[in-house]
């Protein structure tokens, strides 16, 4: 045991790795309550190791060009050993890397993690948001099935809308005059390896930034205010072992999911990997039904339910853009719902439910009936006045609705 | 929680939609992947039929073979044509520029159409031609409307019109008889084909039973292992579960 | 924290439960990436036993069938040139396939093949890959005053037999290898399998 003492010795007199080991595990110390929903982080890192290694296996057979790419992915399910687990674990891994994300988004905004002084975490992860929304989009060009051809036609043309500019510029992100091979090409290489680059670099900053502050909690209390004789704070516990073996559970539990999807219902029933794909891309067929995967669905509703081609893609961008600045837009005094008004208490779910129909909207025809009842067009544009109206009117209600005293200590123990 | 239930109801579908989806009612393919000799049988409507235009140029010929219990040997001789070694792709020799001219537009590749479509409108699209004196076929279809495809399997069914027609719905209480109700807009049949119409619907039952192996062979065993990983996964949430107990005894 | 040696045995259970689940798990997952390094169907197809008949082939003439891309010799050998295998034995390096490498056991004869009239050698020079030129009748070469029948080959001047023995004196180390065939029946040769007489 001594040798391996020695040998880390040696080491860490080169490089810091005790030091770090231990104020990022052993000795970072992590609210004792965190419940159910603090497990999506350490889910979603899951996710992304899944996808980094399903990802760069496929890479191996998948050929980047528009003539063999459809048949490559055929290749790959039927040819290559295991080969259709691996495209699977890839497909299923990235609805399941954004129903993580989301729960883990959603987490933020009950507890108020985004509250000073954790803003940075958030943008951190508003970035991570992006990059992966952007990530996702080029991997599903890839396959180039009709969904993949005919979802980039009408993401790409966004940029097309742009005055002035906008032609020039689809141009230049398509390198043609229409959606062709290259591409695909160049989504390939932006996908394989210069967003994923990007993707760990902002993981790394988020859980820089979060340890340097430390952990948020179910009640928002902070439990550097009270510590032991030893400096340590009262209600937390070292991360390793007790959330590394917590993270455990909710990691077995979240792969039994996992795989009863990836295993008896790959496709999602349409969701997660949609039927029209399975038809190779076609610029002169346009689909019935041109559908984003469901993790766009908010943004493309919103986008569909602005009646101006301009102001729409303004909507979708200002969507996304206000989750930025959320951190300054909640004036609340107390971070958590547990404290926070009625105002709050009430809006906070709603908000959730008001994303998840706008998700569903959006993968829906624009005139079908939400439930048989409202017009999805309707339903969609209520749904987005009330996803800005959440967060625009925000400083008014956080600061005007009477709050709960905040406990000193933490409720609840694990 | 609730927050997590709505959205988790978000994701399940109320409406399945198909690409080119149609309004009319499907009729349900009861497809059985594991029943061989339904494959088999599909397998064979399929060379006979539909080969000459549309490939499988995805699936391989030995693949097939081991799928469905046939030996390479037989295989070779009764359903491989040309000769192409048993190893290769299911292609054809008809070239897609060719046949664009010649049909008006390339019979399409059928290998995955089970899941672009879904069996049970391949099973009713394939039953539901009709006599149509417009078409450059003479016939059209009620799932699939101004099909370019003529109605290979017509020798098989018989011929059917669209029209007025007596359609039986329901038995009348006291008689035990079958009603008939006069509907327009719907297909009957007015001459009979080689098959009898129980033996036709079994056929194309075979053929899309097929066509549904065809899309995923690996389905079955994908399931297969899908129980054993669930099941490990279920052994291993044990010694964790107890981990953590054990961990966390020592907190507050 | 923990007070006494049963906690400690107790979460060591635990933990080697735990850590020994996850890695035969960890095990599981890796049977996917592993296996999918395998030849694919393609690979396999492409690679797949070739058959070749050789009912038509002429006494001294050649067939070259391409079998995991490279090309097998097939050539119907002359009695006369037979005759001339046994005496050539002190010019060869290997006569009697003391390498058993290069050969299969049915091929470990005097014609190093199944049946004297036909050979079936890899037509690939154990020096450095080049194709080795049939040269099958014995008339006297420019690479050898007394040629019995062979193979020669342009590259670096390797000489072999028409059983596939390399000569002294080539730079070639090993005889011409024998792959793995069988006769499917009397005029069809399948090359890539043994079959059942192995």
């Amino acid at each position: 045991m001594s040798k391996l003492n020695a040998l880390m010795g040696w080491v860490d007199d080169r490089l810091p790795v005790t030091v770090t080991y231990e104020k990022h595990m052993s000795k970072y110390y992590a609210p004792k309550n965190f419940n159910f929903w603090y497990f999506f982080g350490v889910l979603s890192m899951v996710m992304l190791v899944n996808q980094i290694l399903s990802g760069i296996w496929l890479t191996m057979n998948f050929t980047p060009s528009s003539e063999a790419a459809f048949a490559s992915v055929e290749y790959i399910m039927r040819d290559v050993e295991y080969g259709w687990l691996l495209r699977y674990m890839h497909s299923t891994g990235a609805s399941f890397f954004f129903i993580a994300v989301y729960l883990h988004m959603m987490r933020g905004l009950l507890y108020g993690s985004y509250q000073k002084p954790r803003e940075l975490i958030w943008i951190f992860g508003m970035g991570i948001y992006l990059i992966l929304m952007a990530e996702a989009f080029m991997g599903y060009v890839l396959p180039w099935g009709q969904m993949s051809y005919w979802g980039a036609q009408v993401i790409i043309s966004l940029v097309g809308a742009v005055p002035y500019v906008g032609e020039g510029l689809q141009q230049w992100v398509q390198g043609d005059f229409l959606i062709s091979g290259a591409t695909l090409n160049r989504f390939f290489a932006l996908h394989v390896i210069a967003l994923p680059l990007v993707l760990v670099a902002l993981v790394v900053l988020h859980l820089l930034a979060l340890h340097e502050v430390g952990s948020n909690n179910p009640d928002g209390v902070d439990i550097k205010k009270h510590k032991d004789e030893n400096g340590k704070p009262l209600d937390g516990v070292p991360f390793h072992p007790y959330y590394t073996v917590h993270d455990l559970i909710g990691i077995v539990v979240f792969l039994m999911v996992f795989c009863t999807v990836m295993f008896f219902f790959p496709e999602g029933n349409g969701f997660f990997l949609e039927y029209a794909n399975f038809e190779p891309a076609n610029g002169l067929k346009t689909p019935e039904h041109i559908a984003p995967v469901w993790y766009f669905g908010a943004y493309y509703a919103i986008l569909r339910a602005v009646p101006d081609k301009i102001l729409g893609i303004v909507a979708m961008g200002g969507a996304i853009a206000v989750l930025f600045v959320l951190p300054w837009l909640d004036r609340s005094p107390v971070k958590s719902i547990r404290y926070k008004g009625l105002a709050s208490k009430i809006l906070i779910p709603v908000f959730g439910v008001v994303f998840a129909i706008l998700t569903w909207l959006g993968t829906q025809s624009a005139d079908g009936y939400f439930l048989g009842l409202v017009n999805n067009t309707t339903m969609a544009r209520i749904c987005s006045v009330f996803y800005f109206a959440f967060f625009l009117l925000m400083p008014i209600y956080t600061s005007k609705e009477k709050t709960k005293p905040v406990p000193e200590r933490v409720t609840g123990g694990h | 929680m609730k927050q997590l239930i709505a959205f988790l109801i978000a994701l399940v579908p109320t409406v399945a939609f198909a690409a080119g989806g149609s309004s009319v009612p499907l009729d349900h393919a009861k497809v059985d992947l594991e029943d061989k000799a339904s494959l088999q049988r599909g397998a064979q409507v399929f060379m006979n039929y539909c080969m000459g235009c549309h490939s499988l140029e995805y699936a391989r010929y030995n693949r097939v073979a081991k799928d469905l219990g046939i030996p390479e040997g037989m295989m070779q001789d009764n359903l491989v044509f040309a000769d192409k070694k048993i190893g290769s792709l299911m292609s054809i020799a008809m070239r897609k520029e060719d046949s664009k001219v010649w049909f008006g537009a390339t019979p399409p590749d059928l290998t995955l159409v089970a899941r672009v479509r879904n069996p049970d409108w391949l099973y009713t699209y394939l039953r539901s031609f009709y006599q149509d004196s417009t078409r450059p076929y003479g016939v059209n279809n009620t799932v699939f409307k101004d099909v370019g495809m003529p109605n290979v399997l017509g020798h098989l069914q018989g011929k059917v019109e669209k029209g007025c027609a007596p359609k039986p719905e329901g038995y009348d209480p006291l008689t035990g008889q079958e009603i008939l109700v006069e509907k327009c807009d719907v297909l009957y049949q007015v001459e009979e084909g080689q098959l009898s119409p129980k033996e036709f619907d079994n056929l194309v039952l075979d053929l899309v039973n097929f066509l549904e192996y065809m899309g995923e062979p690996v389905a079955l065993e994908r399931q297969r292992i899908g129980w054993f990983a669930l099941l490990f996964l279920l052994l291993m949430l044990v010694p964790v579960y107890f981990l953590n107990q054990e961990y966390w005894k020592d907190v507050k | 924290m923990s007070q006494d040696g049963v906690n400690k045995g107790r979460r060591l259970l635990l933990l080697g439960a735990t850590g020994g689940m996850g890695a035969v798990g960890a095990g599981f997952v890796a049977v996917p990436y592993i296996k999918s390094w395998n030849p694919s169907e393609k690979a396999k197809a492409a690679g797949a036993p070739a058959k070749v008949d050789v009912s038509k082939l002429e006494p001294g003439a050649m067939l070259t069938v391409e079998w995991r891309g490279k090309p097998v010799y097939v050539v119907r050998r002359t009695q006369e040139s037979l005759g001339f295998l046994e005496g050539l034995a002190d010019k060869l390096k290997d006569p009697n396939n003391t390498n058993k490498a290069q050969q299969p056991e049915y091929a470990d004869n005097l014609p190093r093949s199944r049946k004297p009239e036909i050979s079936v050698l890899l037509g690939v020079c154990t020096h450095l890959g080049c194709a080795p030129k049939l040269r099958p009748d014995a008339k006297p070469e420019p690479f050898d005053a007394d040629w019995k029948g062979g193979f020669f080959c342009p590259c670096h001047g390797s000489k072999f037999d028409l059983a596939g023995r390399v000569y002294n004196g080539s730079p070639a180390s090993d005889n011409l290898l024998v792959p793995p065939y069988y006769y499917e029946d009397d005029s069809v040769i399948v090359i890539g399998e043994s079959g059942e007489n192995a």
